[in-house]
């Protein structure tokens, strides 16, 4: 029995959900304006590294580059709702693509791990 | 033992030592960041040999096609040559052969080069006058079916370039060629994958060369080319690209202005009249060139239609502000 990221398939889980969970994202009014103005083939590189890291996959994301990386996000009025927003998503993309709830509550637990970084508190 | 030359240095890896190791035991200072293979900063091109397929894993077909690789993940087996990402592309010495109008504000530019650059129809070069100036044109010819390289300028409102090219002191004159540079090209491999074809202005150029290079190549799925103008007359090559859907039954042309009538012309903004023929476009493979503001809309639209993040090139037209010079 593998790990978490192992268990999920790993990276061609990601590429699997990338577009996916991606499009949520970009399709929820709630959320999609902070990706207004965003280079989106960046963007695809980084989509890919948070689910790589969500799904327990290789990943050097520090608590203090998920502050900084959001800050600028946080100071445009990132909160509570955008967090749970994305984390919706990211649960639909892992459900729609058949993946056992057990797992799909592994990963949002990880995701959750960061509320507190990205909304810089 | 694999040898490999960067920056005008010679390195000796290690045996399995990747090749990002490598250059930082020899205190080079690449950049990288998660060493996994995710994040893309180590992002090197191979010049010389080939690099082994695991650093290529996760990058798109048009890069996989230059040469590009990850550093972290290459554990070189042979000898190579790599540079960085941005390094300057080589110059080749050219003249301006031909300049043609194609509509009142457009000519094809042809250049016959002294040497061969390789390239791809759409993607681009610098154009690098003898005073200095430096603009940017796609390419819209095909290595394999035109014998130099053609260009669509248009002439811009007090352009430099454009207003050169526009102008009988071009023709016949010497300038460097720069590159070639950019993702917007065909890459076989898809036969029967859909294929949209979208731009505006002057953006016809590289899908032009793109459309006639996929065809070349025995593309067979469908392929949809819109091309978005401001009013009828600035349209261009609209025989030309009507008698290539006649020609082949897989290709159908879509002209579209802003206003203005014309038969078999569609006036309506383009972003929206793509989705009116093509509403999904789940396993597409898009192309999208021309003004910045169509592209960008165009990149969102037909990703939330359906196509994935890695099968849509962009190549946004972005104009010089001020004269750049070398």
């Amino acid at each position: 029995m593998g790990n978490l990221y192992e268990q999920l398939g790993g990276a061609a889980a990601v590429d699997a959900a990338v577009d996916v969970f991606y499009r949520k994202v970009l399709s929820d009014d709630r959320i999609a304006h902070f990706f207004d103005n965003i280079d989106m083939e960046r963007q695809a590189a980084k989509q890919k590294a948070f689910l790589t890291f969500a799904f327990g996959g290789p990943n050097n994301y520090s608590g203090l580059d998920m502050r900084r990386g959001h800050a600028h996000l946080v100071k445009q009025g990132l909160n509570d709702v955008h967090f749970d927003a994305v984390c919706e998503h990211l649960g639909g993309t892992l459900r729609e693509l058949g993946v056992a709830e057990a797992l799909v509550e592994q990963v949002l637990a990880v995701a959750e791990s960061t509320r507190t970084d990205v909304l810089g508190r | 033992m694999a040898t490999i030359v960067y920056g005008g240095a010679r390195f000796a890896p290690l045996p399995d030592e990747t090749l990002l190791d490598c250059l930082l035991r020899n205190e080079v200072a690449a950049p990288h960041s998660c060493k996994s293979g995710v994040c893309q900063s180590c992002m090197m091109r191979v010049r010389k040999g080939q690099v082994p397929v695991a650093s290529q894993k996760g990058l798109r077909d048009t890069l996989r096609a230059q040469g590009y690789f990850l550093a972290c993940m290459c554990v070189p087996e042979e000898d190579l040559s790599v540079s960085d990402v941005d390094a300057q592309g080589m110059r080749v010495h050219a003249q301006i052969a031909a300049i043609e109008s194609l509509n009142a504000r457009v000519v094809r530019v042809r250049v016959r080069t002294e040497s061969t650059i390789e390239h791809r129809a759409g993607q681009f070069v610098n154009f690098v006058r003898e005073d200095g100036l430096v603009r940017s044109y796609s390419i819209a010819s095909v290595p394999e079916l035109d014998e130099m390289l053609d260009f669509h300028v248009l002439h811009m409102r007090e352009g430099s370039m454009s207003g050169w090219l526009h102008s009988s002191g071009a023709l016949g004159a010497t300038i460097q060629l720069q590159g070639p540079s950019g993702n917007c090209f065909y890459v076989p491999g898809t036969p029967e994958q859909p294929l949209l074809l979208a731009g505006t202005g002057t953006g016809l150029a590289p899908l032009y060369g793109i459309i006639r290079d996929a065809l070349h190549q025995g593309h067979a799925g469908p392929i949809y080319l819109f091309h978005g103008s401001i009013e009828p007359d600035s349209l261009y090559l609209v025989e030309e690209l009507r008698r290539l859907a006649e020609e082949n039954s897989n290709t159908s042309y879509h002209p579209c202005v802003l206003r203005g009538e014309q038969a078999g012309v569609v006036t309506e903004p383009l972003d929206a009249y793509v989705f009116k023929v093509l509403p999904s476009l789940k396993g597409f493979k898009v192309y999208l060139c021309g003004h910045p503001d169509f592209v960008k809309l165009m990149q969102r639209k037909t990703f939330l239609a359906g196509a994935g993040l890695a099968d849509i090139y962009a190549d946004a037209f972005v104009t010089a502000a001020a004269p750049q010079t070398v």
